[in-house]
């Protein structure tokens, strides 16, 4: 763990103004080897600019981005719309950037569960299927550091809980830094070691715990947010399959699972104020609805 | 049968429809078919400045073209005005300023259609030495950038971020469009190059799984438009660069009817689609 304290990535009071308007100001963040950072926040509220000065691709207009040299980043856009003129297999576009060999590239495709597409015309795959190839593309590299901008949306919520996880199994495999920016209130990882929580400037930052109780984090979503603000835990006893099955610890392979089904000791998952349940998050909590 | 001067015109064709189809897919790709109009509309500028200033034609129209280019990157930076105005602006005023130019000049008696349109007769033992010279050179290059080039092109933020350098690359295939439109002026002529780099690629797109066969499938349909629209040129005593252009239309009219769909569904079986 010696090499856990490497900081991979570091902005310094970053602002950065385009067109005389501040996207984004005054951010001081440091994502670590081994450590995922997660940025919250409200539409506008400058987390893609955030990510985008940590990349480089943006040029801080005040403060300073430092990127340790020779780093292997692995980048998940938060939109990427492929032109239907381009004829591009998920095959080709893995290897878009970096060489890869078949065997990185199939493991990538299992394991974001899309394997048996890796011949399939990239404009032919849903919303959730190319988000999968996004991220298969990501890890197959090997990254050091990776920025991940809502790298689940439009996939389905078994498919989150499990792509959610496979980006901690990364972490802790390859030890790699990762800034992951969440749609999603409800599910902040708690692999997450750091929630930064923006609205043009930082206005609080800290563990997810301290962050979901912390009064800026409450003016900024509401009050209603705070419930919903579920700390997802992965202590499971079971695993959910690409195709809709799910692996138990005891080895066997259902089409379901159920509390009482016999391969449960305890409840696999862990919701922080019961407002994540198994089968999906309750309407009504997601603090969008709330029109505030 | 075949007179000298119109081997030198199909050997002069195929060579810069073998270099236009790979860097015509990239337009059609990124869309910038209206950036190559701009481009070849201020090749007239350049030729007018060569016979200004006695330079050597090509020369002069990659050196125009490429600070229309240059300019075009800088004006964008800017950002006052919108890409497509900026493209109209540069192509119109530089076409306009050509015309002036060469109409200041009455002592140069000069054929315009032939600029404008191609004209065989032109193309003499250098022209085609510039043509496989130049031609060479901007494939060499292009093989070099292609991956950066083409990851910019599926998304320029991934490609920058991930190390590619996209800004560069982009110059980069700016001064390789300018050198395509300089060698190929004489050939299709200043009005139709566009047509020679995006109708083989949008033939091809139909029977491509890959980038990279894209490019090679058009290469194929560029020098069958280009020998066969010279024979009709020859034949039926029509311009060259229509007769190529029309004949490039017609591969591309055949790779929309139902026969070529046949052809494609027998030859490539699933492949390219979800299972």
């Amino acid at each position: 763990m010696l090499k856990a304290s490497e900081a991979l990535v570091t902005l310094e009071n970053a602002g950065f103004e385009r067109a005389e308007q501040w996207l984004v100001r005054g951010v001081d963040l440091t994502v670590r080897r081994g450590e995922i950072v997660t940025l919250i926040g409200p539409n506008g509220s400058g987390k893609s600019t955030t990510a985008k000065l940590a990349l480089g691709i943006h040029k801080p207009t005040e403060g300073a981005a430092r990127r340790s040299s020779g780093l292997n980043v692995g980048y998940v856009p938060q939109k990427v719309s492929v032109d239907r003129t381009l004829p591009l297999s998920v095959r080709r576009f893995m290897r878009l950037t970096k060489r890869l060999d078949d065997h990185q590239m199939e493991e990538a495709l299992e394991a974001t569960g899309i394997a048996h597409l890796a011949n399939a015309e990239v404009r032919t795959l849903s919303g959730g299927e190319f988000q999968r190839a996004m991220l298969a593309r990501a890890i197959a590299v090997r990254p050091d550091f990776m920025v991940l901008d809502e790298p689940v949306q439009g996939v389905d919520f078994s498919g989150e809980i499990a792509l959610y996880e496979l980006i901690s199994r990364i972490r802790d495999d390859l030890g790699c830094g990762i800034l992951l920016i969440s749609h999603d209130l409800h599910v902040v990882m708690a692999a997450t070691d750091q929630v930064i929580c923006l609205n043009g400037h930082i206005c609080c930052k800290g563990s997810p715990d301290m962050v979901a109780e912390s009064a800026e984090y409450r003016q900024l979503f509401g009050d209603r947010a705070t419930a919903a603000l579920a700390i997802y835990r992965h202590n499971h006893d079971h695993t959910h399959l690409p195709d809709g099955r799910v692996r138990h610890l005891d080895g066997t392979i259902t089409d379901h699972c159920h509390p009482d089904d016999g391969h449960h000791e305890h409840h696999g998952h862990d919701g922080h104020h019961a407002a994540h349940q198994h089968d999906g998050p309750e309407p009504g909590t997601k603090p969008e609805d709330d029109g505030a | 049968m075949l007179d000298d001067f119109f081997t030198r015109a199909v050997v002069a064709g195929v060579g810069v429809a073998l270099v236009a189809a790979p860097l015509g897919c990239f337009v059609v790709w990124r869309r910038l078919a209206y950036f190559g109009d701009t481009l070849s509309h201020a090749a007239l500028l350049g030729v007018a400045l060569a016979f200004l200033l006695d330079l050597n034609i090509t020369l002069a129209v990659f050196l125009v073209c490429a600070g229309v280019a240059v300019a075009l990157v800088l004006l964008q930076r800017r950002a006052t005005l919108s890409s497509d105005s900026l493209l109209g602006l540069l192509a119109h005023s530089s076409l306009a300023l050509g015309l002036v130019v060469l109409a200041f000049m009455t002592w140069i008696r000069m054929d315009l259609m032939g600029f404008l349109f191609g004209d065989i007769l032109a193309v003499s033992k250098a022209d085609i030495g510039i043509i496989y010279l130049g031609g060479i050179a901007v494939l060499i290059v292009l093989a070099l950038i292609w991956n950066p080039l083409f990851a910019a092109t599926v998304n320029r933020e991934l490609a920058d971020a991930e190390g590619m350098k996209p800004a560069r690359t982009n110059l980069i295939f700016m001064l390789l469009m300018a050198t395509v439109i300089a060698i190929s002026m004489k050939i299709v002529g200043v009005l139709l190059i566009t047509a020679l780099l995006i109708i083989p690629a949008a033939t091809a797109r139909r029977f491509a799984t890959g980038p990279e066969q894209m490019a090679v499938v058009a290469a194929v349909v560029g020098v069958a438009a280009v020998v066969s629209g010279l024979f009709g040129s020859l034949t039926w005593d029509t311009p060259s660069g229509p007769s190529i252009v029309v004949a490039a239309l017609v591969f591309f009219l055949v790779s929309l009817s139902p026969l070529a769909g046949l052809l494609m569904r027998t030859s490539r079986p699933v492949q390219g689609e979800k299972s």
